[in-house]
């Protein structure tokens, strides 16, 4: 008999070969994504302060993540003086496998899981993103440095706090399914031909607002805002180690962003999809060209723009990136012209309306913390607290009544919206009197916070 | 990336024995470290990854929901707690005196004859007649119903009293550790 | 699924070293922590055996043990910080203000 691990081996290469590829695609390809979503942040801010951003690296920018990956890369590793050497160089580790772990459970498309459909795929993702607080704890911690250790435990008292509501939140929208596989999930939503954000609006409402708390965005960003403590719990760390910090905190946006648009926003899912069942409603088919649409229209932006770039090779990128946007409208447009092509329409266009909407999620993100300034700690632990995790269960309850009457009517689809919305209603009533009681007990914004260790 | 139907054979495979002996050496392992660990932080360090590889032994017995359940309840938040308070009673000083308490070799003499009895019981199990453990081989792998569904099944519908029992408890514990963890003001 | 002893065996060891920390150390934190170790050898007992015999209710079982062991963590850490409060220690050798 072979040696046992190498027969467990090929047993195990055998059955798991493309979750296997899939995965180490997505771990090649993620920094390089993180770095393009930073460099479309940083030209967003530029945006909406009246500014350029990076404009030297490459064209309009565009090779600044690959310069900044560099950079960081050549950076010289600094450890603290006694600081616990396993403990520093296990805590980035920690956060950033938690973030790329949770990313294997999601799924692009109604074929694209990333690695198995697993059955109980949006807990799968919510629970082990949760393992990315060991991370700044520790990381805090390990550094021997009064400020990281305060960051370190402010970020990670927030991040449990709001992990209770974003749960919450996501268990109203969960009764709608009967089941926690992802796939299963975006096929209710097809089969109930409506999206759950319209039949839970207060939870998808809640989801997002601790979902920007769950990963340490603006406004809650005071763990590891510049001006407050330094970095907070990443101050110490420097070159590559900080850079696996930052991956984490970008792969967990596009994580919740997932979740949220999974269950929230419908997958992979075109808007009116079950439509062309309906008689009479044809037309909104017409809802397929939308992507192709979207993509002529910006490949015929950018070739409007490339006789006004200064220079030559601004010129020439324009028109290859003018060029690209032709060939995948063209890619988008096969599947829903050519009967032949027809089976990869729900995988082709299943991705890019996923993608869009992930996007359109983050797009939201950034444009919060260019907006919004910060809570400070105890006003954050407040919301958390005091406002969200109460919301999120009297939401709860109203959603599983909603439903039972929706039961006993015989409701379906777009008919559950004349149970739900009453009880979005009664949430929204119920979240203006938790907020008058709170204003009538005083707010401890007066309050001196010097018996509390995190309010600093 | 095409969904697959994985169907491991009946007779015990082989990936099947290397995962559970993986996750049963590092759960073995790490829980020998950290009893052993001077620095606390360690030991809660190597706590968590006994859950882990306890989890992974969940899962390896096709309960795929306590697997999840026990990350997020157990690593994620009991390990976070214990790590919190951790770090609010770290001393320098701890570190230094002696970790061992001065029970430690009759202790680790009456664990060890706890553990040599108890092994000797399973070890003798088949051979006594009427006594031992029991002969049946599990049922295979894909003929289980969903593990969820069945997990709440059972516990909506037999057991709907411990439920709602354990949640009071849970209220209970939680005014507990509010009232005793609050500063005197 | 292995023969049931494999998973005997485990839950033996860990529920040993579980127990050999709790009465050898003398950090109560660590105490604890060997105290949550014990409630999960049980809990690999119950699922192993619930996965042989089919019947959930083992499952059911571990997870109300999971629970508890999260209502016993809660209490017994705000014990120790309540203790730390008063006396600044965690040793369990210099908890002894009710000895005569």
């Amino acid at each position: 008999m072979t040696n046992p691990i190498i027969q467990a081996t090929i047993e195990f290469l055998k059955a798991f070969w493309a979750p296997l590829l899939c995965g180490v695609a997505i771990v090649a390809v993620l920094p390089l994504i993180v770095g393009y979503i930073v460099l479309v942040e940083r030209k967003l801010m530029a945006d909406m302060q009246a500014r350029l951003g990076p404009m030297r690296v490459g064209p309009h920018g565009l090779l600044q993540p690959i310069a900044d990956a560099v950079k960081l890369l050549i950076k010289e590793d600094i450890i603290p003086d006694n600081a616990d050497k396993l403990v520093f160089w296990l805590a980035p580790v920690l956060s950033v496998g938690a973030a790329l772990l949770s990313l294997a459970g999601l799924a692009i498309g109604p074929a694209f899981q990333i690695a198995q459909d697993i059955n109980i795929g949006i807990l799968f993702v919510v629970g082990v993103s949760a393992l990315g607080i060991f991370g700044i704890v520790l990381g805090g911690w390990a550094s021997n440095s009064h400020y990281s250790l305060m960051g370190a435990l402010r970020s990670s008292a927030q991040l449990v706090s709001y992990e209770t509501a974003a749960g919450m939140a996501l268990v109203s929208a969960l009764l709608f399914t009967g089941t926690l596989n992802i796939k299963s999930i975006v096929e209710a939503q097809s089969n109930e031909g409506i999206w759950f954000v319209m039949l839970a609006p207060v939870a998808f409402f809640t989801y997002l607002v601790a979902s920007i708390a769950e990963t340490n965005r603006a406004p809650f960003d005071l763990p590891e805002a510049e001006s407050e403590l330094v970095a907070g719990y990443m101050t110490e760390f420097s070159g590559f180690r900080w850079s696996l910090y930052f991956l984490a905190e970008y792969a967990n946006m596009i994580v919740v962003a997932s979740v949220a648009t999974t269950l929230f926003l419908g997958g992979w899912l075109r808007p009116f999809s079950k439509v062309h069942e309906l008689p009479g409603f044809h037309l909104l088919n017409l809802l397929d060209f939308v992507p192709v649409l979207l993509m002529v229209a910006i490949g015929v932006y950018c070739l409007q723009r490339t006789p006004k770039q200064p220079t030559r090779v601004q010129q020439m990128f324009m028109f290859a990136v003018a060029g690209l946007c032709f060939v995948l409208g063209l890619v988008l447009l096969v599947p829903v012209v050519v009967p032949i092509a027809k089976p990869f329409y729900a995988g082709i266009h299943g991705g890019f309306w996923f993608i869009l909407k992930v996007s359109l999620y983050i797009y939201f993100f950034m444009w919060l913390r260019f907006t919004i300034p910060r809570y400070r700690f105890d006003q954050l632990m407040r919301l958390g607290w005091h406002f969200l995790i109460p919301l999120s269960i009297v939401n709860v309850l109203l959603v599983g009544v909603a439903l039972i009457a929706g039961s006993y009517f015989h409701l379906q689809g777009w008919g559950l919206l004349l149970v739900t919305t009453p009880a979005a209603i009664i949430t929204l009533i119920v979240a203006f009197l938790i907020l008058a009681i709170e204003k009538e007990h005083g707010a401890p914004q007066d309050q001196s916070a010097a018996s509390d260790f995190y309010a600093g | 990336m095409a969904r697959r139907r994985i169907n491991l054979p009946l007779r015990i495979s082989m990936l099947d024995k290397v995962l559970f002996y993986f996750f049963a050496g590092t759960a073995v392992a790490s829980g020998v470290l950290m009893v052993t660990r001077r620095n606390v932080v360690h030991s809660a360090i190597f706590l968590i990854t006994a859950l882990l590889a306890t989890a992974g032994i969940f899962l390896q017995l096709r309960a795929e929901f306590l697997f999840i359940v026990q990350i997020i309840l157990y690593v994620g938040g009991i390990m976070v707690l214990f790590v919190f308070v951790i770090m609010l009673v770290n001393l320098d000083v701890a570190l230094q005196q002696i970790q061992f308490a001065r029970q430690r070799w009759v202790g680790l003499f009456v664990a060890l004859a706890l553990a040599a009895q108890v092994s000797f019981m399973f070890w003798t199990s088949g051979k006594m007649p009427g006594q031992g453990l029991p002969v049946l081989t599990a049922a295979a792998a894909t003929k289980l119903p969903p593990n969820s569904e069945a997990v709440a099944r059972s516990l909506f519908e037999s057991y709907l009293l411990p439920f709602e029992i354990a949640s009071v408890l849970l209220l209970v514990a939680m005014i507990g550790a509010v009232v005793m963890a609050k500063k005197r003001a | 699924m292995l023969s049931i002893e494999h998973y005997l065996f485990l839950s033996l060891a860990l529920f040993i070293i579980g127990v050999v920390g709790v009465v050898t150390r003398r950090n109560v934190i660590v105490v604890l922590m060997s105290i949550e170790l014990i409630l999960n050898a049980v809990n690999i007992n119950l699922v192993a055996f619930s996965r042989l015999y089919g019947d959930v209710a083992g499952q059911v079982f571990a997870l109300f043990i999971i629970a508890d062991a999260a209502a016993e963590a809660a209490v017994g850490l705000g014990i120790i910080i309540a203790f730390f409060r008063n006396r600044e220690t965690v040793l369990a050798d210099e908890m002894d203000l009710l000895k005569w």
